[in-house]
């Protein structure tokens, strides 16, 4: 049986997703990728990553936010994170600060893209109990 | 009085005509508006239905039980919103499910009515939702101005900008730190995508300085008599390496020359981008084929090529700025979705047209025209 558990990698910028998987690997992860929404979709019909990392702005502006909800609803024990290059600084603003909206998006963390892969580390650990 | 169409969605026929009831003679008034909003009120049964009646006729307020026999309250409001009707939507839930109903806020609903509700209540909803719908058409109406389509432009090409620096810079610190070993090959890939998103980054620079001087406006502008025919070539040349790379024919069809007063600046780039997409969006081994020819009223420039084709939903939205297409097909070729834009600029500042037809996996063409006798002298 295969003990290493798997990390679902959703983003339409390629070389994010060469990025990440490449230390999620690193760190002895499987990884599974999906270039947006409908991709990764199509990946949960059929597959249970332990954990998945999803970008926010892909075929819509809220895409990461659309998809980490329906993967919530189906697999409510997976934890999401929400890499984002969308910071107030651009002008786009999608401040989830708010209790309430944190409940409705349900991602387990939102952090920004560019973090350092010691941290990305830590986080993914934390998350999976590890 | 102006009236407002509610579209009631429930399944109990009880709670459908308990609401027409209360609304049937209800008003809403505006202290400064001399008319007061009435209500006329159609029902559905189920989602399905009431999508069909969005659909045909014009509603203002939809108010939307979750709980419905077919589609949920949940997905209708998501088809709503994704139809971009200019309607507002109330959901109806029952207290119980609170979460649902931030989740429905989210989604676009504007508010929501816990059930059981009093009169009271759902006319203070209704109330409370009239204006908001009443100042949204208003405020609409106001803000599309200049300035906030600048400032919306600005905010997505700086995450445009960003997206490109932050792979680059990615790509740099594994190699700094050898995370993939210390033999150079072992970084081959990414040297070369590191290149291929400065290459990117550099036709999005450009794309912008294109814009920008189309923006300053006729000032600027360089109109006299050109060859279009040699426009063309220099366009083709230009091009020729990326076709080369693909093995791609690029095949003409016009005259040896064909004077016409123009910008030969703004010729170029309307040939550069349909002949760079042509190629781009081709697959190995394709042909594109550039004719221009005149008729009666138009110099026509028709850009033909063999590759993966638009489908029809997706070709309505291909001139907005920053629109790029994305699936599998094309996920490994970049730009910037700027080319179109700014090519569909220029032709109307010749009072021109361009238009698509395209069929998926067989090819596309681009066909401009641009009259004659409404060139500026
Ligand atoms: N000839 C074509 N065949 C198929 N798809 C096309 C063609 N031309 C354009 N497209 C689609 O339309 C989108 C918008 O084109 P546009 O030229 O505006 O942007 P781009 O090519 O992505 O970037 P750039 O600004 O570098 O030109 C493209 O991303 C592509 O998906
Ligand atoms: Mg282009």
């Amino acid at each position: 049986m295969n003990s290493k558990k798997t990390i679902l990698i959703v983003d339409d910028d390629i070389d994010f997703r060469n990025q990440i998987k490449f230390y999620c690997e690193k760190f002895g992860y499987e990884t599974i990728t999906a270039n947006g929404e409908i991709e990764a979709i199509e990946v949960i019909k059929t597959k249970k990553p332990d954990l998945a990392i999803i970008d926010l702005m892909m075929e819509k502006d809220d895409s990461g936010f659309i998809l980490s909800y329906k993967i919530k609803q189906k697999y409510p024990d997976v934890p999401v994170i929400i890499a984002t290059a969308v910071t107030s600084e651009t002008g786009l603003i999608f401040g989830v600060e708010s209790h309430e909206e944190q409940q409705w998006i349900k991602a387990d963390l939102i952090m920004e893209k560019g973090v350092r892969p010691d941290q990305l580390q830590r986080e993914i650990k934390r998350l999976l109990k590890e | 009085m102006s009236d407002l169409k509610v579209l009631i969605v429930d399944d109990e026929p009880g709670i459908r005509s308990g609401i027409s009831r209360i609304l049937r003679n209800y008003r809403v008034g505006y202290p400064f508006l001399e008319e007061d909003f009435g209500f006329t009120l159609t029902e559905a049964e189920t989602g399905e239905i009431a999508l069909e009646i969005l659909e045909k006729q014009e509603i203002d307020i939809v108010l939307l039980d979750n709980k419905l026999p077919g589609m949920e309250g949940i997905d209708v409001l998501e088809q709503i919103n994704k139809r971009n009707y200019d309607t507002a939507v109330m959901m109806i839930t029952s207290y119980a499910s609170l979460e649902l109903a931030v989740t429905a806020t989210k989604r676009g609903a504007y508010n929501f009515v816990p059930k059981p509700f009093t009169p009271e209540e759902l006319r203070g909803a209704i109330e409370s939702i009239t204006k908001h719908l009443f100042l949204k058409r208003m405020t609409k109406k106001m803000s599309e101005t200049a300035r906030q389509i600048r400032f919306q432009f600005l905010s997505v090409l700086s995450h445009e900008l960003k997206s490109p620096i932050n792979a680059i810079e990615g790509y740099l610190k594994i190699m700094q730190e050898k995370q993939a070993g210390t033999s150079i090959d072992d970084y081959m890939h990414m040297i070369n995508r590191s290149i291929e998103r400065i290459t990117g980054m550099r036709s999005l620079i450009m794309d912008m300085l294109d814009l920008t001087r189309i923006e300053n406006g006729t000032k600027s502008r360089n109109l006299k008599e050109v060859d279009i025919i040699e426009c063309t070539k220099m366009a083709i040349s230009s091009m020729e390496p990326m076709a080369i790379q693909k093995n791609i024919k690029i095949l003409t069809a016009f005259p040896e020359s064909l004077i016409l007063t123009a910008d030969s600046n703004e010729v170029e780039i309307i040939c550069n981008n349909l002949i760079s997409n042509a190629i781009k969006y081709n697959r190995d081994n394709g042909t594109v084929t550039v004719s221009i020819f005149t008729d009666k009223t138009n110099l026509n420039i028709i850009v033909e090529d063999t590759g993966i084709g638009i489908n029809a939903e997706e070709q309505e939205f291909l001139f907005q700025e920053f629109m790029r297409i994305k699936n599998k097909k094309t996920q490994n070729i970049s730009g910037s979705g700027l080319g179109l834009s700014i090519v569909k600029k220029i032709i109307e500042l010749y009072n021109g047209t361009i238009t698509v037809e395209s069929q998926p996996d067989v090819g596309t063409k681009f066909i401009v025209k641009i009259p004659f006798k409404a060139q500026p002298a």
